[in-house]
């Protein structure tokens, strides 16, 4: 089991009701394949510093989780399959960034 | 004791010397890698706020002779802003970043 963190951009022209889909069909693919959810964050609509296929915003979503390293082909081979992302990114956090990512969780719950 | 003669003698051409030494500053503050010296382990790329400290006004990636980063860390940095240019986070190419 290893620990992982994954941001990806969904279509901004989705409606509300199809990205909660959305993110939920990654949600239920890790569950599946073994994986223990962590956190789960909703950055919502932000600009791109650049154009990506001709649109400048979208939804960002991260995943922090760990999972057996094969799940990590199953989810990346349904983002590329999946029209609705735009951009995905999937990191293996040692252990500095797993405190990072800690102390950014608890820094946010603060704030919000 | 030498005479005037034989000291302009010994001088080599084109030297140029001072009465008093001349006053040139260099580098007042030293460099310092902030990575060391705040104790920062992990560079994130979920903030490109704090990244773009290490860009240009282009966007490109500063060297450490300019910013002082250690090597260790500047292979953090520039792994860090490679990521946030995939997410959009940071542009790969910028006019007037800054």
């Amino acid at each position: 089991m290893n620990h992982y963190e994954t941001v990806f951009i969904l279509n901004p022209v989705l409606s509300e009701e199809q990205i909660k889909e959305t993110v939920k069909k990654y949600e239920d693919i890790l569950v599946s394949k073994g994986a223990k959810m962590i956190s789960k964050e909703d950055w919502g609509l932000k600009k791109l510093a650049y154009a990506i296929q001709h649109k400048k915003s979208g939804f960002y979503h991260l995943f922090e989780y760990t999972v057996p390293g094969e799940g990590i082909n199953a989810l990346e081979v349904e983002f590329r399959r999946d029209e609705r992302i735009m951009r995905y990114l999937t990191v293996r956090l040692d252990k500095h960034a797993i405190a990072w990512a800690e102390k950014r969780r608890n820094r946010n719950k603060q704030t919000a | 004791m030498a005479t005037l003669q034989q000291q302009a003698k010994g001088k080599k051409d084109g030297e140029i010397r001072y009465l008093t030494p001349l006053n040139i500053e260099t580098s007042k503050a030293k460099k310092y890698c902030r990575f060391k010296k705040s104790g920062i382990k992990y560079i994130d790329y979920k903030d490109p706020d704090f990244l773009l400290k290490f860009v240009n006004e282009q966007g490109k990636l500063l060297p450490r002779r300019l910013t002082g980063t250690s090597l260790k860390y500047q292979r953090k940095v520039a792994v860090a802003v490679k990521r946030a240019r995939h997410l959009a986070l940071m542009p790969y190419v910028a006019d007037l970043l800054k």
